[in-house]
Order: C-alpha cells, then structure tokens, then sequence
C-alpha cells in the first residue's frame, strides 16, 4: 500500500466516523419515536428509513447529485445561505453517508427500544422520573446493546459504500477518494497488486467487525425488516 | 388449454434449437462506453451486410481488460485507449497480431449552458468556474489528454484545486450535465448532434496537435478466435460503412489503420 491508499484510508475512516456520530445523534430519536408511536404514518416512516436497504446506491447518489446541484432545490438552500454546494465536497460525501447508512443505525436502536418493555417506563414515572431522565437512565442502559451494534453497523456500512460517494464525490484525491472508490480505481487500471493489499484488508475489516458484533457482544443478526 | 400448453412447448423448443444457431452466428462484444452510440449502429449495419450477429456490453475498458483477464467470455474488445489490449495480448488471452486502431477519439471542451465555452476555449484562461470535470487520467485517455492541454496551454497548476474526476467520460458529462461541475472535458462524440457539430450546450473542439493521439484500439480475444462472426466484424470495423458511421460520430480515422505503436506512458500525471 502506498501513502495515497494510507490517504483513501484515513478519509473514509473520518467520513465513517463523522457520519456515524450524526447518526446515532438523529437516528435515536427517530428510532424511540418509531419504537413506541401508534401513528398511521408509521409504516410511511418505517419504509423510508428502510429504503437505501434496497436501493441501488447508483440510484440514491444520482438523485443527491440533482438534488444537491446547483440546480436542485437543496443546492439552491446551501448556496443562498453561502456553503456553496455539497457535491466534491467532505461535507457532501458525510450527508450522502447519512441517509445511505441511516437504516443500520435506526433498525437496531428501533429494535432494542421496542423491547424495553412499558413496566421499566412505568416504575420510572411512579418514581417521579422526567421523559429525559426516563432516557438518559432507564432507556439508554437497557438499550446499550443495540446503541453498540448501530454504532458499529453504521460505521462499518459506511466504510464500504462504493455506488453513492462515486455519484457525489468526484473522486478528488484527499478530499473525496475513499477506499472502495481507490480498490475500484486500482482494479481498473489492473494494478492488481494494490488492489488486492486494499481488499483484503477491507474484508479482514468487515468479517472482525461482525465477528466481534456476533461473538464478543452476542447480538443477534439484525437488518431485518421492521414493521 | 392443452393446446395453448402444447404451442408454449413448440415455441420454447423453437427458441431453444434457435439459440444454438444463434450462437454459432453471434460475436460477443465488450464495447468501450464512449463508442456505445457509434457501435450499435455499426452492429446493425453488420447484421445487415453478413448475416451474423453482434451482441454488445458496454462499459469502461479498465473493467473489461480486469475482467477478461479473468476469463470474460467476449470475443471481441473495442477498448478506449490502446494500452489495455496490448496489456491483454502480452497476458496471453488476445490473439497475438490482431489488434489495430478502429477510430481516434477527439477532446472536447464542454458546458451544458449554451455560449459558456468560447470556441477557443480562452475560458481555461479566464477563469470564472468553481469545477472542471474530466476523466480520471490515471483510468482514461480523455483524461490523460485532458491533463496534456491544461499542460501545454499552461494553466493545469492554477486549474488543479478545481479538478473534479469521474471513473470515466460519461460521469465528467454527467457532473457537467446535472449543474455540478460548470464544465468539463469529455469526448466529442457524447454530444455531437447529427449533422455534425455540438448538440447541446457550448464546447471547444481541442485541437489535435494539443494532445497525443487518443488511440482506440480493438482486439480479437482467444475465445473468439475459431468464430467466424468475431474475425468478421474485426474486419467490418475497417470497411467504408463503419468508417463513414466512426466519423459521423466524431471520431478521427488513423491513416492506414495498421497496427500503431502505444503512447509512451510518461504523459500520466
């Protein structure tokens, strides 16, 4: 591996990272919410978080392109309000990352709340327990478990997506070139070598990644569809 | 029912004797994405004057030359640079003194808003865009051209901050299509209109002695060797018909077309 692949490296890590700790930031509430409403949009809500399980990722990054131009309506808001445009941007490829691994962070946190059962929140409120505080020490300690797999799911999805950075990124070196793109790059310029330095140690990755999920922490496999 | 069940049977054994012949009569074809629009109407042509067939798989060379490495099974492999079927033919899985240059591609220029692009291109000199799209030099020739001009007009140092790279020309037409990047290198041939000139937006055709040669060259693969459809649209590809659909699309046509030495590949950045 030579220092531009140790720099697709690094970015994706960062990007992962990133997007990720908004995730988990959005995702939760969204996920409590989904976890406990009667709310006929539910289902609504539920498909369109699952969405990016099934799209082509080509579809979604085509669709942020025109959506995050500078024709699209989202580009237009991001260049009145002087961030120019997110397309060949860090912050482009971070919000791209969001709604593509949303569905591995919200499934998991949805499911570990829905089975905390209403008796915890109950005897939390007799005890005169606010809704935060409810959450912050009631909800969150029974739910570590699935606060850990949408971590670590959302970040490990996110170090591997390919079809939606290719579509926004533009593929500059050290500002949008991650991993999968640089494998891609080295596999068609049939450098073969540093291709397969770079996969293998994406694979290694990844098959720790579950393994540890799956082992060490005795989660069970998630990304189920919810209803 | 019965005989509605017996004509399914007689249809499906039609299509199935005539899928055998089909083949014996049909090349398969990797087809480099810039040449998607020229090659298909050569296919029919093809079709047409021989009796065989040509089924077509577009895509970008650098995956087709991985892939046939690896034991693709097309026949024929019109690649968008002339490295790529030497690399094959050194490997051993094209056959040894079949390949020749089919067309030449010519560099455009090019922005999706009518009257952008001066048709001197002085805009690389003037400025006034945030993002210039091109093909990744490293994977294409459109982009290992790209980077020769901005060299040679002497502007590539203050335009490098504002390169945006797609795996290939159809993504630098598509970062310039959807408002992305304001303009962008690609290949004549993605917006010619059909008599000739640019169909949509404004472009600048960057003259030839700017760049090396964009040589595209075609190879007979060893599993088409013994298929008689495969040598014969080898040498279609060479024949006036062809030819006349090549330029129509804004390609150049070698001189000669005889086999051509590869571009040094020092020119890569």
């Amino acid at each position: 591996m030579n220092s531009a692949d140790f720099a697709t490296l690094w970015l994706t890590f960062k990007v992962s990272g990133v997007a990720t700790c908004l995730m988990l930031i959005f995702g939760t509430p969204l996920a409590w919410w989904l976890a406990r409403t009667q709310s006929r949009w539910k289902g609504l809500c539920n498909a369109l978080v699952a969405l990016p399980l099934v799209l082509p990722p080509t579809v979604l990054g085509f669709y942020l392109l025109i959506l995050l131009g500078p024709n699209g309506p989202i580009g237009k808001l991001t260049s009145a309000l002087g961030m120019g445009t997110l397309p060949f941007t860090f912050a482009g490829l971070v919000v791209a990352s969001v709604l593509y691994s949303l569905p591995f962070v919200v499934q998991p946190l949805q499911a570990s709340f829905a089975g905390i059962g209403p008796q915890a929140l109950e005897a939390a409120a007799t005890l005169r327990a606010g809704p935060l505080d409810t959450f912050f020490h009631v909800v969150m300690p029974l739910a570590r478990p699935g606060f850990l797999t949408a971590a670590i799911l959302g970040f490990a999805h996110t170090v591997g997506e390919f079809g939606v950075v290719l579509m926004v990124g533009g593929n500059i070196p050290d500002k949008t070139r991650v991993v999968s793109v640089q494998i891609y790059n080295h596999v068609e310029a049939l450098e073969l070598g540093q291709a397969h330095a770079l996969a293998g140690g994406l694979l290694l990755f990844s098959f720790l990644v579950l393994l540890v999920l799956y082992t060490a922490l005795k989660t069970q496999p998630v990304a189920h569809p919810l209803t | 029912m019965v005989t509605y069940l017996r004509q399914s049977v007689c249809l499906a054994a039609c299509l199935f004797l005539y899928s055998f012949t089909a083949q014996a009569e049909t090349v398969l074809v990797a087809v480099a994405s810039n040449f998607t629009k020229p090659m298909s109407e050569i296919a029919a042509e093809f079709e047409k004057q021989t009796g065989y067939g040509a089924n077509l798989a577009f895509g970008s060379s650098g995956k087709f030359a991985s892939q046939l490495l690896n034991g693709a099974p097309f026949e024929v492999f019109l690649s968008a640079d002339g490295d790529k079927p030497l690399r094959l033919e050194q490997e051993g899985v094209a056959l040894a003194g079949s390949r020749f240059t089919y067309a030449l591609g010519t560099l455009l220029l090019w922005s999706a808003k009518p009257g952008a692009v001066d048709a001197d291109g002085q805009i690389l000199h003037k400025g006034g865009f945030q993002h210039l799209a091109l093909a990744d030099p490293k994977l294409a020739p459109y982009g290992v051209a790209a980077v020769e001009v901005m060299n040679k007009l002497k502007v590539y140092d203050k335009l490098q901050p504002l390169l945006v790279y797609g795996e290939n020309i159809s993504q630098a037409q598509e970062f310039v299509s959807t408002g992305n990047a304001e303009l962008g290198f690609i290949a004549l041939s993605q917006v010619i209109a059909d008599g000739g000139g640019i169909g949509e937006g404004s472009g600048w055709v960057v003259p030839t002695e700017l760049h090396m040669p964009i040589r595209q060259d075609a190879v007979l693969m060893k599993a088409g060797a013994q298929n008689p459809a495969a040598s014969a649209l080898m040498a279609f590809l060479k024949s006036p018909p062809a030819l006349a659909i090549i330029e129509r699309y804004g390609y150049r046509l070698p001189n000669g077309r005889e086999v051509v030495a590869n571009p040094p590949a020092d020119e890569k950045h």
